[in-house]
Protein backbone atom coordinates (compact mmCIF):
# COMPACT_ATOMS: atom_id res chain seq x y z
CA UNK A 1 0.00 0.00 0.00
CA UNK A 2 1.42 3.24 -1.02
CA UNK A 3 1.07 6.22 1.15
CA UNK A 4 -1.78 8.26 -0.49
CA UNK A 5 -4.09 4.98 -0.39
CA UNK A 6 -2.85 4.46 2.83
CA UNK A 7 -4.19 8.43 3.52
CA UNK A 8 -7.12 8.03 1.44
CA UNK A 9 -9.09 4.89 2.53
CA UNK A 10 -10.39 5.72 5.78
CA UNK A 11 -11.40 8.76 4.07
CA UNK A 12 -13.79 6.14 2.05
CA UNK A 13 -15.91 6.60 5.43
CA UNK A 14 -18.25 9.51 6.28
CA UNK A 15 -17.70 9.08 9.97
CA UNK A 16 -14.03 9.45 9.72
CA UNK A 17 -14.24 12.50 7.67
CA UNK A 18 -16.68 13.90 10.02
CA UNK A 19 -14.23 12.38 13.06
CA UNK A 20 -11.30 14.35 11.06
CA UNK A 21 -12.96 17.51 10.77
CA UNK A 22 -14.02 17.46 13.84
CA UNK A 23 -10.73 16.59 15.69
CA UNK A 24 -9.27 19.73 12.96
CA UNK A 25 -11.21 22.24 14.63
CA UNK A 26 -11.44 21.64 18.21
CA UNK A 27 -7.75 21.36 18.08
CA UNK A 28 -7.15 24.50 16.42
CA UNK A 29 -9.55 26.49 18.92
CA UNK A 30 -8.03 25.02 21.99
CA UNK A 31 -4.45 25.20 20.80
CA UNK A 32 -4.81 29.21 20.46
CA UNK A 33 -6.32 28.97 23.91
CA UNK A 34 -3.30 27.00 25.22
CA UNK A 35 -1.16 29.89 24.48
CA UNK A 36 -2.74 31.97 27.38
CA UNK A 37 -3.49 29.18 29.98
CA UNK A 38 0.35 28.25 29.58
CA UNK A 39 1.96 31.56 29.98
CA UNK A 40 -0.22 32.77 32.63
CA UNK A 41 -0.22 29.60 34.49
CA UNK A 42 -3.74 28.33 34.15
CA UNK A 43 -3.24 25.07 33.23
CA UNK A 44 -4.77 24.03 35.98
CA UNK A 45 -7.54 26.29 35.85
CA UNK A 46 -7.92 24.04 32.63
CA UNK A 47 -8.02 21.28 33.85
CA UNK A 48 -10.19 22.14 36.43
CA UNK A 49 -12.84 24.02 34.28
CA UNK A 50 -12.64 21.52 31.82
CA UNK A 51 -13.28 18.66 34.15
CA UNK A 52 -16.13 20.88 36.05
CA UNK A 53 -18.46 21.41 33.43
CA UNK A 54 -19.53 18.23 33.11
CA UNK A 55 -22.54 18.15 35.53
CA UNK A 56 -24.14 21.37 33.30
CA UNK A 57 -23.16 19.01 29.81
CA UNK A 58 -25.02 16.46 31.62
CA UNK A 59 -28.21 18.33 33.29
CA UNK A 60 -28.29 20.45 29.77
CA UNK A 61 -29.10 16.99 28.03
CA UNK A 62 -31.47 15.97 30.36
CA UNK A 63 -34.04 19.00 29.96
CA UNK A 64 -32.71 19.27 26.47
CA UNK A 65 -31.12 22.42 26.01
CA UNK A 66 -27.71 23.12 24.64
CA UNK A 67 -24.53 21.39 25.93
CA UNK A 68 -22.37 24.73 25.93
CA UNK A 69 -25.04 26.86 28.36
CA UNK A 70 -25.23 23.90 30.46
CA UNK A 71 -21.04 24.13 30.46
CA UNK A 72 -20.88 27.87 30.80
CA UNK A 73 -22.95 27.79 33.80
CA UNK A 74 -20.91 25.05 35.45
CA UNK A 75 -17.32 26.75 34.89
CA UNK A 76 -18.88 30.04 36.08
CA UNK A 77 -20.06 27.74 39.55
CA UNK A 78 -16.18 26.26 39.87
CA UNK A 79 -14.72 29.33 39.36
CA UNK A 80 -16.90 31.04 41.86
CA UNK A 81 -16.28 28.28 44.25
CA UNK A 82 -12.36 28.02 43.63
CA UNK A 83 -12.28 31.84 44.61
CA UNK A 84 -14.54 31.84 47.84
CA UNK A 85 -12.69 28.71 49.03
CA UNK A 86 -9.64 29.82 48.50
CA UNK A 87 -10.39 33.67 49.64
CA UNK A 88 -12.37 32.69 52.43
CA UNK A 89 -10.72 29.89 53.91
CA UNK A 90 -6.38 29.00 54.96
CA UNK A 91 -6.56 26.79 51.74
CA UNK A 92 -4.51 27.26 49.17
CA UNK A 93 -5.54 27.61 45.49
CA UNK A 94 -4.03 24.25 43.60
CA UNK A 95 -6.31 22.60 46.92
CA UNK A 96 -9.03 24.86 46.38
CA UNK A 97 -9.12 23.58 42.78
CA UNK A 98 -8.43 20.42 43.26
CA UNK A 99 -11.85 19.93 46.03
CA UNK A 100 -13.82 22.29 43.64
CA UNK A 101 -13.27 20.43 40.33
CA UNK A 102 -13.26 16.93 41.50
CA UNK A 103 -16.15 17.37 43.61
CA UNK A 104 -17.82 18.85 40.49
CA UNK A 105 -17.20 15.99 38.44
CA UNK A 106 -17.83 13.48 40.59
CA UNK A 107 -21.45 15.22 40.78
CA UNK A 108 -21.84 14.74 36.98
CA UNK A 109 -20.38 11.13 37.03
CA UNK A 110 -23.47 10.68 39.47
CA UNK A 111 -25.80 12.30 37.81
CA UNK A 112 -25.16 10.38 34.60
CA UNK A 113 -25.65 7.30 36.58
CA UNK A 114 -29.31 8.09 37.42
CA UNK A 115 -30.17 9.29 33.78
CA UNK A 116 -31.26 6.64 31.27
CA UNK A 117 -29.51 6.48 27.99
CA UNK A 118 -26.12 5.94 29.78
CA UNK A 119 -24.37 5.47 26.28
CA UNK A 120 -24.50 8.71 25.27
CA UNK A 121 -23.40 10.65 28.37
CA UNK A 122 -20.25 7.92 29.16
CA UNK A 123 -18.84 9.50 25.87
CA UNK A 124 -18.83 13.26 27.16
CA UNK A 125 -16.05 11.71 29.10
CA UNK A 126 -14.00 9.69 27.20
CA UNK A 127 -15.34 11.05 23.77
CA UNK A 128 -16.62 9.75 20.55
CA UNK A 129 -14.51 11.10 17.78
CA UNK A 130 -16.14 8.06 15.47
CA UNK A 131 -19.71 8.26 16.36
CA UNK A 132 -19.25 12.33 15.86
CA UNK A 133 -22.95 12.91 14.19
CA UNK A 134 -23.86 15.76 11.93
CA UNK A 135 -25.36 18.08 14.66
CA UNK A 136 -22.86 17.76 16.62
CA UNK A 137 -20.12 18.56 13.71
CA UNK A 138 -22.28 21.67 13.11
CA UNK A 139 -22.57 22.64 17.07
CA UNK A 140 -18.50 21.93 17.10
CA UNK A 141 -18.37 24.34 14.08
CA UNK A 142 -20.26 26.88 16.16
CA UNK A 143 -18.73 27.26 18.96
CA UNK A 144 -14.98 26.83 17.64
CA UNK A 145 -15.69 29.51 15.44
CA UNK A 146 -17.55 32.04 18.14
CA UNK A 147 -14.39 31.25 20.24
CA UNK A 148 -11.46 31.32 17.40
CA UNK A 149 -12.98 34.76 16.65
CA UNK A 150 -12.84 36.23 20.13
CA UNK A 151 -10.19 34.49 20.71
CA UNK A 152 -8.27 36.36 18.00
CA UNK A 153 -9.82 39.54 17.84
CA UNK A 154 -9.21 40.35 21.53
CA UNK A 155 -5.69 38.47 21.40
CA UNK A 156 -3.55 41.65 22.54
CA UNK A 157 -6.14 42.52 25.23
CA UNK A 158 -5.61 39.09 26.52
CA UNK A 159 -2.00 38.76 25.57
CA UNK A 160 -1.60 41.92 27.91
CA UNK A 161 -3.38 40.72 30.74
CA UNK A 162 -1.30 37.33 30.62
CA UNK A 163 2.10 39.68 30.81
CA UNK A 164 0.64 42.53 32.91
CA UNK A 165 -2.28 42.76 34.29
CA UNK A 166 -1.30 46.60 36.31
CA UNK A 167 -0.37 48.23 33.24
CA UNK A 168 -3.83 46.95 32.17
CA UNK A 169 -5.85 48.41 34.85
CA UNK A 170 -3.11 51.74 34.73
CA UNK A 171 -4.41 52.18 31.52
CA UNK A 172 -8.09 52.44 31.85
CA UNK A 173 -9.10 48.28 30.99
CA UNK A 174 -10.46 45.94 33.81
CA UNK A 175 -8.26 43.18 34.00
CA UNK A 176 -11.30 41.35 36.39
CA UNK A 177 -13.37 41.67 32.72
CA UNK A 178 -10.17 39.82 30.99
CA UNK A 179 -9.44 37.45 32.87
CA UNK A 180 -14.06 36.47 32.98
CA UNK A 181 -13.45 36.50 29.29
CA UNK A 182 -11.14 34.09 29.32
CA UNK A 183 -12.33 31.60 31.95
CA UNK A 184 -15.60 32.09 29.72
CA UNK A 185 -14.04 31.38 26.17
CA UNK A 186 -12.21 28.76 28.04
CA UNK A 187 -15.67 26.77 29.29
CA UNK A 188 -16.98 27.54 25.41
CA UNK A 189 -13.78 25.50 24.42
CA UNK A 190 -13.89 22.60 26.68
CA UNK A 191 -17.30 22.04 25.48
CA UNK A 192 -15.91 21.83 21.42
CA UNK A 193 -13.21 19.39 22.90
CA UNK A 194 -15.30 17.28 25.05
CA UNK A 195 -16.81 16.11 21.32
CA UNK A 196 -13.33 14.69 20.34
CA UNK A 197 -11.47 13.17 23.41
CA UNK A 198 -13.85 13.51 26.16
CA UNK A 199 -13.87 15.37 29.34
CA UNK A 200 -10.70 13.71 30.65
CA UNK A 201 -8.53 14.20 28.22
CA UNK A 202 -9.93 17.90 27.15
CA UNK A 203 -7.13 19.46 29.33
CA UNK A 204 -4.29 17.58 26.90
CA UNK A 205 -5.53 20.14 24.37
CA UNK A 206 -5.51 22.70 26.49
CA UNK A 207 -2.08 22.30 27.41
CA UNK A 208 0.00 20.43 25.04
CA UNK A 209 -0.13 22.71 22.19
CA UNK A 210 0.52 26.15 24.08
CA UNK A 211 3.43 24.65 25.62
CA UNK A 212 5.39 22.87 21.94
CA UNK A 213 5.08 26.70 20.96
CA UNK A 214 6.41 28.21 23.65
CA UNK A 215 9.51 25.77 22.94
CA UNK A 216 10.02 26.83 19.38
CA UNK A 217 9.44 30.64 19.73
CA UNK A 218 9.88 34.00 21.40
CA UNK A 219 7.13 35.51 19.48
CA UNK A 220 3.61 35.62 20.84
CA UNK A 221 2.42 36.07 17.57
CA UNK A 222 4.47 32.75 16.15
CA UNK A 223 2.96 30.56 19.12
CA UNK A 224 -0.78 31.54 17.60
CA UNK A 225 0.41 29.98 14.64
CA UNK A 226 2.52 27.34 15.93
CA UNK A 227 0.12 25.83 18.27
CA UNK A 228 -2.86 25.66 16.52
CA UNK A 229 -0.66 24.20 13.34
CA UNK A 230 1.25 21.15 15.58
CA UNK A 231 -2.04 20.70 17.58
CA UNK A 232 -4.13 19.77 14.09
CA UNK A 233 -1.34 18.08 12.77
CA UNK A 234 -1.15 15.81 15.92
CA UNK A 235 -4.59 14.94 15.90
CA UNK A 236 -5.21 14.14 12.74
CA UNK A 237 -1.95 11.67 12.41
CA UNK A 238 -3.98 10.72 15.73
CA UNK A 239 -6.70 9.71 14.41
CA UNK A 240 -4.64 7.62 11.34
CA UNK A 241 -3.00 5.89 13.95
CA UNK A 242 -6.06 4.99 15.80
CA UNK A 243 -7.52 3.63 12.73
CA UNK A 244 -4.61 1.72 11.59
CA UNK A 245 -3.62 0.26 15.19
CA UNK A 246 -7.42 0.06 15.96
CA UNK A 247 -6.95 1.95 19.22
CA UNK A 248 -9.04 4.52 21.50
CA UNK A 249 -8.81 7.81 18.81
CA UNK A 250 -9.39 10.33 21.82
CA UNK A 251 -6.56 8.99 23.48
CA UNK A 252 -4.46 8.71 20.36
CA UNK A 253 -4.45 12.41 19.43
CA UNK A 254 -3.31 13.07 22.92
CA UNK A 255 -0.88 10.92 22.84
CA UNK A 256 0.52 12.04 19.51
CA UNK A 257 0.38 15.66 20.97
CA UNK A 258 2.27 14.06 24.21
CA UNK A 259 5.09 12.51 21.88
CA UNK A 260 5.16 15.67 19.77
CA UNK A 261 5.96 17.58 22.74
CA UNK A 262 8.86 15.09 23.91
CA UNK A 263 10.17 15.24 20.53
CA UNK A 264 10.57 19.76 20.10
CA UNK A 265 11.14 19.06 24.35
CA UNK A 266 14.37 17.48 23.48
CA UNK A 267 15.42 18.79 20.23
CA UNK A 268 13.97 22.41 20.36
CA UNK A 269 16.95 25.03 18.68
CA UNK A 270 16.04 27.39 21.31
CA UNK A 271 15.04 25.55 24.18
CA UNK A 272 15.20 22.03 23.54
CA UNK A 273 17.52 19.78 26.13
CA UNK A 274 19.09 18.14 23.14
CA UNK A 275 18.62 20.52 20.53
CA UNK A 276 20.34 23.83 21.68
CA UNK A 277 23.71 21.46 22.91
CA UNK A 278 23.84 20.31 19.15
CA UNK A 279 23.29 23.90 18.10
CA UNK A 280 26.27 25.12 20.61
CA UNK A 281 28.20 22.15 18.44
CA UNK A 282 27.78 23.57 15.44
CA UNK A 283 28.77 26.87 16.36
CA UNK A 284 31.93 25.81 17.83
CA UNK A 285 32.70 23.49 14.61
CA UNK A 286 32.13 26.64 12.27
CA UNK A 287 34.00 29.41 14.68
CA UNK A 288 37.10 26.61 14.40
CA UNK A 289 36.70 26.33 10.40
CA UNK A 290 36.46 30.05 10.38
CA UNK A 291 39.94 29.84 12.27
CA UNK B 1 8.19 66.83 24.41
CA UNK B 2 6.27 70.00 24.07
CA UNK B 3 2.47 67.69 24.29
CA UNK B 4 3.89 66.33 27.52
CA UNK B 5 5.07 70.02 29.43
CA UNK B 6 1.39 70.84 28.34
CA UNK B 7 -0.50 67.97 29.57
CA UNK B 8 1.14 68.31 32.63
CA UNK B 9 -0.22 71.77 33.56
CA UNK B 10 -2.99 71.84 35.12
CA UNK B 11 -6.06 73.22 32.79
CA UNK B 12 -5.93 76.67 32.15
CA UNK B 13 -8.53 78.80 33.42
CA UNK B 14 -8.28 77.33 37.06
CA UNK B 15 -7.83 79.59 39.78
CA UNK B 16 -5.64 77.42 42.01
CA UNK B 17 -3.57 74.67 40.17
CA UNK B 18 -4.61 71.16 41.41
CA UNK B 19 -1.29 69.07 42.82
CA UNK B 20 -0.65 66.06 39.74
CA UNK B 21 -1.22 63.52 42.71
CA UNK B 22 -3.25 64.23 46.16
CA UNK B 23 -3.51 61.40 48.60
CA UNK B 24 -5.53 62.44 51.61
CA UNK B 25 -6.33 60.45 54.56
CA UNK B 26 -5.49 56.83 52.76
CA UNK B 27 -6.43 53.76 54.77
CA UNK B 28 -6.21 50.65 53.61
CA UNK B 29 -6.34 47.08 55.33
CA UNK B 30 -5.51 43.82 54.10
CA UNK B 31 -7.68 41.61 56.19
CA UNK B 32 -6.69 42.31 59.91
CA UNK B 33 -3.28 43.91 58.67
CA UNK B 34 -2.54 47.52 58.47
CA UNK B 35 -0.95 48.37 55.48
CA UNK B 36 -1.66 51.74 55.16
CA UNK B 37 -2.73 54.34 58.16
CA UNK B 38 -4.49 57.79 56.76
CA UNK B 39 -1.61 58.43 54.69
CA UNK B 40 -1.57 61.79 53.16
CA UNK B 41 0.62 63.63 50.19
CA UNK B 42 0.09 65.64 47.75
CA UNK B 43 2.62 66.00 44.69
CA UNK B 44 2.90 69.48 41.93
CA UNK B 45 3.27 68.66 39.03
CA UNK B 46 6.60 68.05 37.32
CA UNK B 47 8.23 66.84 40.64
CA UNK B 48 10.34 63.57 41.04
CA UNK B 49 9.56 62.41 44.78
CA UNK B 50 11.03 59.43 46.27
CA UNK B 51 9.09 56.86 48.43
CA UNK B 52 11.11 55.73 50.98
CA UNK B 53 10.63 52.62 53.37
CA UNK B 54 10.87 49.08 55.01
CA UNK B 55 9.43 46.41 52.89
CA UNK B 56 5.91 46.23 54.04
CA UNK B 57 5.84 49.56 55.20
CA UNK B 58 2.96 50.32 52.64
CA UNK B 59 4.50 51.75 49.12
CA UNK B 60 3.35 49.16 46.92
CA UNK B 61 -0.02 49.62 48.95
CA UNK B 62 0.34 53.35 47.92
CA UNK B 63 1.04 53.05 44.16
CA UNK B 64 -2.21 50.43 44.22
CA UNK B 65 -4.15 53.16 46.05
CA UNK B 66 -2.89 55.62 43.47
CA UNK B 67 -4.02 53.73 40.59
CA UNK B 68 -7.09 53.30 42.12
CA UNK B 69 -6.04 49.47 42.36
CA UNK B 70 -7.57 49.05 45.31
CA UNK B 71 -10.21 50.85 47.21
CA UNK B 72 -8.97 52.92 50.34
CA UNK B 73 -11.15 51.93 53.72
CA UNK B 74 -10.86 55.90 54.12
CA UNK B 75 -10.06 59.19 52.31
CA UNK B 76 -9.22 59.39 48.80
CA UNK B 77 -7.12 60.05 46.25
CA UNK B 78 -7.04 62.46 43.49
CA UNK B 79 -4.88 62.65 40.40
CA UNK B 80 -4.93 66.26 38.34
CA UNK B 81 -8.10 67.35 40.55
CA UNK B 82 -10.01 64.20 39.43
CA UNK B 83 -10.54 60.37 40.64
CA UNK B 84 -8.05 58.19 39.53
CA UNK B 85 -10.30 56.39 37.20
CA UNK B 86 -10.10 59.88 34.50
CA UNK B 87 -6.46 60.18 34.27
CA UNK B 88 -6.22 56.20 33.83
CA UNK B 89 -8.84 56.97 31.03
CA UNK B 90 -6.75 59.20 29.25
CA UNK B 91 -3.79 57.04 29.36
CA UNK B 92 -2.31 59.48 31.86
CA UNK B 93 -0.49 56.73 34.43
CA UNK B 94 2.61 54.83 33.63
CA UNK B 95 3.36 52.39 35.63
CA UNK B 96 6.56 50.59 35.79
CA UNK B 97 6.50 47.46 37.60
CA UNK B 98 9.51 45.51 39.77
CA UNK B 99 11.52 43.08 38.17
CA UNK B 100 9.80 40.47 40.15
CA UNK B 101 6.63 41.12 39.20
CA UNK B 102 7.48 40.82 35.42
CA UNK B 103 7.55 37.60 33.48
CA UNK B 104 11.08 37.84 32.22
CA UNK B 105 10.33 34.59 30.02
CA UNK B 106 7.70 35.84 28.25
CA UNK B 107 7.49 35.74 24.41
CA UNK B 108 7.29 39.16 23.66
CA UNK B 109 9.86 41.55 21.91
CA UNK B 110 10.83 45.08 23.46
CA UNK B 111 8.89 46.92 20.79
CA UNK B 112 5.11 44.84 21.87
CA UNK B 113 5.95 45.36 25.32
CA UNK B 114 6.29 49.38 24.58
CA UNK B 115 3.29 49.20 21.97
CA UNK B 116 1.18 48.14 24.96
CA UNK B 117 1.56 51.66 26.45
CA UNK B 118 -0.15 52.68 23.23
CA UNK B 119 -3.70 50.32 23.80
CA UNK B 120 -5.76 53.16 25.94
CA UNK B 121 -5.87 54.52 22.73
CA UNK B 122 -6.40 52.06 20.05
CA UNK B 123 -9.83 50.12 18.81
CA UNK B 124 -10.90 46.93 19.72
CA UNK B 125 -8.66 44.95 18.39
CA UNK B 126 -5.78 47.24 19.31
CA UNK B 127 -4.44 47.28 15.81
CA UNK B 128 -1.52 49.53 15.04
CA UNK B 129 -1.80 52.49 13.39
CA UNK B 130 0.70 54.25 11.76
CA UNK B 131 1.05 57.43 14.56
CA UNK B 132 1.31 54.45 16.72
CA UNK B 133 4.23 52.67 15.25
CA UNK B 134 5.97 55.92 14.98
CA UNK B 135 5.08 56.63 19.20
CA UNK B 136 6.47 53.31 20.03
CA UNK B 137 9.69 53.91 17.77
CA UNK B 138 10.02 57.71 19.34
CA UNK B 139 9.77 56.36 22.55
CA UNK B 140 12.45 53.44 22.01
CA UNK B 141 14.82 56.21 20.72
CA UNK B 142 14.36 58.27 23.54
CA UNK B 143 15.66 55.64 26.22
CA UNK B 144 17.99 54.76 23.67
CA UNK B 145 16.78 51.25 22.87
CA UNK B 146 15.85 51.07 19.77
CA UNK B 147 18.73 48.66 18.60
CA UNK B 148 17.06 46.22 20.76
CA UNK B 149 13.55 47.10 19.97
CA UNK B 150 13.30 43.10 18.32
CA UNK B 151 14.77 41.20 21.09
CA UNK B 152 13.07 38.98 23.34
CA UNK B 153 12.35 41.33 26.93
CA UNK B 154 14.45 39.02 28.89
CA UNK B 155 17.37 38.98 27.04
CA UNK B 156 17.75 42.85 27.85
CA UNK B 157 20.42 44.02 30.80
CA UNK B 158 18.78 44.87 34.27
CA UNK B 159 19.01 48.31 33.56
CA UNK B 160 18.11 47.92 30.31
CA UNK B 161 14.68 46.10 30.99
CA UNK B 162 14.15 49.33 33.21
CA UNK B 163 14.20 51.62 30.12
CA UNK B 164 12.11 49.69 28.36
CA UNK B 165 9.64 49.61 30.54
CA UNK B 166 9.93 53.54 31.10
CA UNK B 167 9.67 53.52 27.12
CA UNK B 168 5.97 51.98 27.57
CA UNK B 169 4.92 55.38 30.34
CA UNK B 170 6.68 57.83 27.17
CA UNK B 171 4.59 55.61 24.27
CA UNK B 172 1.52 55.61 26.35
CA UNK B 173 1.91 59.32 26.98
CA UNK B 174 1.71 59.27 30.07
CA UNK B 175 2.13 62.62 32.44
CA UNK B 176 2.58 60.63 36.12
CA UNK B 177 4.88 57.89 36.44
CA UNK B 178 5.19 55.46 38.95
CA UNK B 179 8.22 53.39 39.49
CA UNK B 180 8.60 50.00 41.97
CA UNK B 181 12.23 49.82 42.91
CA UNK B 182 13.77 50.47 39.49
CA UNK B 183 17.23 50.42 40.72
CA UNK B 184 16.84 46.84 41.90
CA UNK B 185 19.42 44.75 40.08
CA UNK B 186 20.85 48.09 38.16
CA UNK B 187 24.73 48.49 38.08
CA UNK B 188 25.89 51.77 38.53
CA UNK B 189 25.90 53.27 34.91
CA UNK B 190 22.43 52.35 34.03
CA UNK B 191 21.25 53.97 37.18
CA UNK B 192 23.35 57.26 36.10
CA UNK B 193 21.30 56.84 32.52
CA UNK B 194 17.75 55.80 34.08
CA UNK B 195 18.51 59.23 36.31
CA UNK B 196 19.54 61.01 33.32
CA UNK B 197 15.97 60.09 31.67
CA UNK B 198 13.75 60.81 34.62
CA UNK B 199 15.22 64.73 35.18
CA UNK B 200 14.45 64.48 31.52
CA UNK B 201 11.10 63.85 32.03
CA UNK B 202 10.46 65.55 34.87
CA UNK B 203 12.03 68.79 32.59
CA UNK B 204 9.11 68.16 30.13
CA UNK B 205 6.57 67.96 32.76
CA UNK B 206 5.78 64.53 33.64
CA UNK B 207 5.26 63.77 38.05
CA UNK B 208 6.99 60.95 38.82
CA UNK B 209 6.98 58.76 42.05
CA UNK B 210 9.40 56.60 42.85
CA UNK B 211 9.58 53.74 45.58
CA UNK B 212 13.43 52.74 46.26
CA UNK B 213 15.76 51.45 48.71
CA UNK B 214 18.30 53.36 47.32
CA UNK B 215 19.23 55.83 49.34
CA UNK B 216 22.20 57.31 47.77
CA UNK B 217 21.10 57.64 44.12
CA UNK B 218 17.89 60.06 45.75
CA UNK B 219 19.40 63.29 46.21
CA UNK B 220 20.66 63.04 42.20
CA UNK B 221 17.29 61.74 41.40
CA UNK B 222 14.60 63.48 43.78
CA UNK B 223 13.08 66.98 44.19
CA UNK B 224 11.56 65.48 47.36
CA UNK B 225 11.48 62.59 49.40
CA UNK B 226 8.97 60.85 51.51
CA UNK B 227 9.03 58.37 54.47
CA UNK B 228 6.30 56.06 54.44
CA UNK B 229 5.66 53.64 57.10
CA UNK B 230 2.14 52.79 57.08
CA UNK B 231 2.08 57.12 57.39
CA UNK B 232 3.90 59.33 55.86
CA UNK B 233 6.28 60.15 58.59
CA UNK B 234 8.05 63.20 56.31
CA UNK B 235 7.64 65.19 53.25
CA UNK B 236 10.80 67.27 52.33
CA UNK B 237 13.91 67.86 50.49
CA UNK B 238 15.84 65.19 49.77
CA UNK B 239 19.03 65.96 52.00
CA UNK B 240 16.48 66.88 55.06
CA UNK B 241 14.63 63.59 54.96
CA UNK B 242 17.86 61.66 54.59
CA UNK B 243 18.77 62.41 57.86
CA UNK B 244 20.24 59.97 59.66
CA UNK B 245 17.84 60.44 62.45
CA UNK B 246 14.58 60.86 60.29
CA UNK B 247 15.82 57.51 58.51
CA UNK B 248 16.02 55.69 61.74
CA UNK B 249 12.43 56.86 62.35
CA UNK B 250 11.22 54.75 58.92
CA UNK B 251 13.56 52.18 59.57
CA UNK B 252 13.73 51.85 63.13
CA UNK B 253 17.21 51.38 63.31
CA UNK B 254 20.59 53.47 62.59
CA UNK B 255 20.80 52.10 58.43
CA UNK B 256 23.16 54.72 58.20
CA UNK B 257 25.96 53.37 60.90
CA UNK B 258 27.29 56.14 61.83
CA UNK B 259 30.14 55.36 63.16
CA UNK B 260 31.12 53.43 59.59
CA UNK B 261 31.10 50.07 61.00
CA UNK B 262 28.92 47.49 58.88
CA UNK B 263 26.83 47.76 55.66
CA UNK B 264 25.35 50.15 52.89
CA UNK B 265 26.41 53.04 55.10
CA UNK B 266 25.38 56.61 52.75
CA UNK B 267 28.59 58.54 53.11
CA UNK B 268 30.43 56.34 51.47
CA UNK B 269 27.54 55.97 48.61
CA UNK B 270 27.53 59.33 47.80
CA UNK B 271 30.74 60.28 47.41
CA UNK B 272 31.16 58.33 43.88
CA UNK B 273 27.50 59.35 42.81
CA UNK B 274 28.48 63.14 43.44
CA UNK B 275 31.27 62.65 41.11
CA UNK B 276 28.88 61.27 38.24
CA UNK B 277 26.98 64.15 38.54
CA UNK B 278 29.99 66.71 38.33
CA UNK B 279 31.04 64.78 35.09
CA UNK B 280 27.38 65.71 33.82
CA UNK B 281 28.32 69.41 34.48
CA UNK B 282 24.81 69.53 36.83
Amino acid sequence: MDLITLLMEPLGYDFMVRAIVTTALAAVVCAVLSCWLVLIGWSLMGDAVSHAVLPGVVLAYIVGAPFALGALVFALIAVTLIGVVRSTSRVKEDAAIGIVFTSLFALGLVLISVTPSQTDLNHIIFGNLLGVSIPDLIQVLVLGVVAFAILILKRRDLTLYAFDPTHAHAIGLSPKRLGALLLGLLALTSVVALQTVGVVLVVAMLIIPGATAYLLTDRFSRMLVIAPVVSAACSIAGIYFSYYLDTASGAMVVLTQGAVFALVYLFSPRQGLIGTRLAKARRRKAAALAV
Amino acid sequence: MSTHAARGQAPLGQSAPQPAIQVEGVTVHYGEVLALDSASLSLDHARICGLIGMNGSGKSTLFKAIMGMIKPDAGRVLINGAPPAKARKEGGIGYVPQSEDVDWQFPLSVRDVVMMGRYGRQGFTRRPSKADRAAVHEALDRVELSEFAGRQIGQLSGGQKKRAFVARCIAQGATIMLLDEPFAGVDKRSEATITRLLRELAADGCTILISTHDLHALPQLCDEAVLLMHKVLMHGAPDVVLQPENLAMAFGLDVLNRDGAGHGDSAGHRQPVQAIDNERGI
